[in-house]
C-alpha cells in the first residue's frame, strides 16, 4: 500500500477550524406507530459543518441519511415522530426555533435538492413559476424584477436559452435540465447551506458528472456549506471535504476524505470501499460485496447493528455497543481526527484493497468526479 | 472518455424531450382532439347546447300552441310529415318545437345543479384536503351522512318540502352531487400533499396557504373537472326522471323531456314515436357528456398517456 494521500491539498478542506455553521449533537429520530414497535431511525448523530465546507452522509438505504438532513430541515411529519438531540444553525438551536421562524429559515438560509428531478417539480406550475415563488417569499422581489433574477440564476446553473425555459412546465425539461432548475431554485436566496438528498441518484451517468461539476463549482463560488447525502462513494471522493459514514441510524466512522478513502477503518467503510468497481482492477476480479443486506442488523443497544454482516466481528461485537471515539493509530494531518465506532477495526493489512491512484488523482487536486461515475456506472 | 467529460462544458447537453408542446391543459387538449370518442362527445354537446341556446330561432312553432289541434283525433296522432318533422303530440302541439324548447329545461337543471354541486362540494372538499385533522373529519361524517341518503328520496322530500318546481329539481340533485365532488378533491388533494414537490416547496419555507392553493389545488383539480363533465350527463337524466315522476315544473307550457315522456305513456300504444324523441334526446345529451368526459379524464390521466 503506497500513501498516495496528497498532503499539499489543503485547499480542498477550507477554513479549517472556525466556528462551525451547524452542528449536530446526539440527534435521535423515532418512528412511533400505535400498536407498533418504535423504530429508531437515527440514533445519537453528532456532526459538524463549518462555513464553505462539504460534508458527506454516506450509508446505504435506510441507514438514516435521509431522515436526518429532513430532521435538520424540521420537514418530518410532526406526529408519530420524535426528534431528540440539537442542531445549532448559526447560533440558533433549528429543533426548538418556533415553526414561522423556522419557515423563514428555510430556502433562504437552509436548502435542499431533493433526489428525484421528475416529481420534485410541480407539473402543472411553469418553472419561473416556481423560481420566482422562492424569490417573492424570501428576497421580496416582485414581477420584471423576480423574472429577471430567475433567468439569471437559470443560465448560471447552465440551462441554455433560459428566457425560453422560465416559461415551460417541468415536462418539457429533460431530467438533467430538470435538476438544474432545482438547483437554481434552491440556490435562489443564497443560502448558506445546502443539503443535496442523493441530487444525481436519479439521473444517467453522464449528467450525474455535468450535475456534480455544477454543484462543486457553485459551493466554492459562493462559499456555501454543503451537506452530501448519498451511497455513491464516488460522489463522496470528488465533492467532500469530510465524510461520516452511517449505518443502521449511527454514524460509524467520521474522517477527512483522503484520511477515509486512504484508511478505512471499520469494516462496514471498507466493505463499501471493497464493493466499487474499479478502473485499475485486474480484469475478471469480482467485486467484494458486503454479505447480507440492510435489515440483517442487531439493536445498538446492546451490540454492534453490522456485526452480523462484519468479517472483522469480534465476540465483543454481539454483547456490548461499540462507542463513537476518536480512533488512537490514526492521526488525521489535514481533516482534523478520525472518528470511529468498532471493537476490531480494519488495519492498512486487511484483505480491503486500499483506494489508489484513480481515487487521488496525482496532481493532489479534487478528485474527477466524472471518472468515478463512469467507472459507477460499468456495473 | 471520463477526462473529456469532466472538462465539458457543464451546460446542459441533453437533448429536449418534447419539442413543440405547450402547457399541461394544452397538452391535454391536443391529446383529446386525437380521441374520436372525444370528437363525437364534443359534437354532441355543441349541438345540444347550439339547439338549447337558439330554440327560439330553431324552433318552427310556439311550443305551447296547438298548431295541429284540428288534426288529432282520439287514439290517433298524425305521424311524422313535411309540416311537422316529428309529428303532433297528443294535444296537437308540434313535437320538434317541443324537443328543442325541452333542451332548453335539460340543460338549465344539469348546468345549475353541476354547478351548485361542484361548488359546495369542492369547497367542503378543500377544508377537509386543507386543514385535516378534526375538520376533515367533520366535513368527511358530513358528507357520508348525505351519502347514505338515497338520492330520489331525498329529491322526493325536497320536492314535497319546496313544491314542485324546476328549483327543487336543482337543488335535489345538486345536494346528491355534493358529496361526490367533496370526496373527489379531498381525496386529489390527500394524494398531492405527500408528493415530492410539496415537500420540497416545504423546504423552501413557502407557507402553507401557499403551498395548498398555489402547488396542491391546481394539481388536484383536474379529476374535479372530469367529473363536471360527467355529472352533467347523470343530471340531464337526473333531471328528466324527476320530472317523468312528477316532481319537476308544474307549468304544462314549458316543455320538459322527462315530463313529455310522462305526457305521452297513454298514447304509446298508437304512437310510440311520442315517447322515443324526447328518450332520445335524454340519451344523446347524455352520452355527449359521458364520452366528453371519460375522454378528458384519459386525456389528463397521466396513467392513460401514450
Amino acid at each position: 500500500m503506497t500513501p498516495v494521500t496528497q498532503l499539499s491539498d489543503v485547499t480542498s478542506v477550507p477554513s479549517a477550524g472556525g466556528a462551525p455553521l451547524l452542528e449536530v449533537e446526539d440527534l435521535s429520530v423515532t418512528f412511533t406507530r400505535r400498536g407498533r414497535r418504535d423504530v429508531r431511525a437515527v440514533d445519537g448523530v453528532t456532526f459538524s459543518v463549518r462555513p464553505g465546507e462539504t460534508v458527506g452522509l454516506v450509508g446505504e438505504s435506510g441507514s438514516g441519511k435521509s431522515v436526518t438532513s429532513l430532521a435538520i430541515m424540521r420537514l418530518l411529519p410532526s406526529r408519530g415522530v420524535q426528534v431528540g438531540g440539537r442542531a445549532t444553525f448559526d447560533g440558533m438551536d433549528l429543533l426548538s426555533l418556533p415553526k414561522d421562524s423556522m419557515r423563514d429559515i428555510r430556502g433562504r438560509d437552509m436548502a435542499m435538492v431533493f433526489q428525484d428531478p421528475m416529481s420534485s417539480l410541480n407539473p402543472v406550475l411553469t418553472v419561473g413559476r416556481q423560481i420566482t415563488e422562492v424569490l417573492k417569499r424570501h428576497r421580496g422581489m416582485q414581477g420584471d424584477q423576480a423574472r429577471d433574477e430567475a433567468v439569471t440564476l437559470l443560465s448560471r446553473v447552465g440551462i441554455p436559452d433560459p428566457a425560453r425555459r422560465f416559461r415551460e412546465y417541468p415536462h418539457q425539461l429533460s431530467g438533467g435540465m430538470r435538476q438544474r432548475a432545482l438547483i437554481a431554485i434552491s440556490l435562489a436566496c443564497k443560502p448558506r447551506l445546502l443539503i443535496a438528498d442523493e441530487p444525481t441518484t436519479a439521473l444517467d451517468v453522464t449528467i450525474q458528472a455535468q450535475i456534480l461539476e455544477l454543484l462543486k463549482e457553485l459551493v466554492v463560488d459562493s462559499g456555501t456549506s454543503l451537506i452530501m447525502i448519498t451511497h455513491d462513494l464516488g460522489v463522496v471522493a470528488g465533492l467532500c471535504d469530510s465524510v461520516n459514514v452511517m449505518y443502521s441510524g449511527r454514524i460509524v466512522e467520521t474522517a477527512s476524505r483522503y484520511e477515509l478513502f486512504g484508511h478505512p477503518r471499520h469494516p462496514y467503510t471498507a466493505g463499501l470501499l471493497g464493493s466499487v468497481p474499479r478502473l485499475d482492477a485486474e480484469r475478471g476480479q469480482p467485486l467484494q460485496p458486503i454479505p447480507g443486506s440492510p435489515t440483517d442488523t442487531l439493536p445498538w443497544a446492546h451490540a454492534c447493528a453490522f456485526q452480523p454482516r462484519c468479517a472483522n466481528r469480534v465476540d465483543r461485537c454481539a454483547s456490548e455497543t461499540p462507542l463513537l471515539e476518536r480512533d488512537p493509530d490514526r492521526r488525521d494531518p489535514i481533516g482534523g481526527p478520525h472518528w470511529l465506532r468498532c471493537f476490531n477495526p480494519v488495519t492498512g493489512d486487511t484483505p480491503v484493497t486500499p483506494p489508489g491512484a484513480e481515487l487521488v488523482a496525482p496532481g493532489g487536486d479534487a478528485l474527477d468526479p466524472a471518472a468515478e461515475q463512469v467507472g459507477e456506472g460499468d456495473q | 472518455m471520463s477526462l473529456s467529460l469532466a472538462e465539458a462544458d457543464t451546460t446542459a447537453l441533453e437533448t429536449e424531450p418534447d419539442e413543440a408542446a405547450g402547457g399541461l391543459w394544452s397538452d391535454a387538449f391536443k391529446r383529446l382532439r386525437r380521441n374520436p370518442a372525444a370528437i363525437v362527445g364534443a359534437l354532441l354537446v355543441l349541438l345540444f347546447l347550439a339547439v338549447a341556446i337558439f330554440a327560439p330561432l330553431l324552433a318552427p312553432y310556439d311550443p305551447a300552441a296547438q298548431v295541429g289541434f284540428g288534426d288529432i283525433r282520439p287514439s290517433y296522432v298524425p305521424g311524422p310529415s313535411s309540416q311537422h318533422w316529428l309529428g303532433l303530440d297528443t294535444l296537437g302541439r308540434d313535437e320538434l318545437s317541443r324537443i328543442i324548447y325541452g333542451a332548453r329545461q335539460s340543460l338549465i337543471v344539469a348546468v345549475v345543479s353541476v354547478s351548485i354541486a361542484g361548488v359546495v362540494g369542492s369547497l367542503l372538499g378543500l377544508l377537509a384536503g386543507a386543514f385535516g385533522g378534526w375538520v376533515d373529519n367533520l366535513v368527511m361524517r358530513v358528507v357520508d351522512i348525505m351519502l347514505a341518503v338515497p338520492g330520489l328520496l331525498f329529491a322526493i322530500g325536497v320536492a314535497a318540502m319546496l313544491g314542485q318546481s324546476l328549483k327543487s329539481v336543482m337543488i335535489a340533485i345538486a345536494t346528491v352531487n355534493v358529496p361526490i365532488f367533496a370526496r373527489l378533491l379531498r381525496g386529489s388533494m390527500l394524494a398531492n400533499r405527500g408528493a415530492d414537490y410539496v415537500l420540497a416547496a416545504r423546504s423552501l419555507g413557502v407557507r402553507r396557504k401557499d403551498i395548498t392553493l398555489g402547488h396542491v389545488v391546481p394539481n388536484s383539480v383536474s379529476p374535479v373537472i372530469v367529473q363536471g363533465t360527467l355529472t352533467l350527463a347523470t343530471a340531464v337524466v337526473d333531471a328528466a326522471g324527476l320530472s317523468f315522476l312528477g316532481l319537476g315544473s308544474a307549468d304544462p307550457s314549458i316543455p320538459e323531456w322527462g315530463r313529455m315522456l310522462t305526457e305521452m305513456q297513454d298514447a304509446l300504444s298508437y304512437a310510440p314515436h311520442l315517447a322515443l324523441f324526447p328518450g332520445l334526446g335524454i340519451v344523446l345529451s347524455a352520452l355527449g357528456f359521458t364520452l366528453l368526459g371519460e375522454a378528458m379524464r384519459e386525456a389528463i390521466d397521466p396513467k392513460f398517456r401514450r
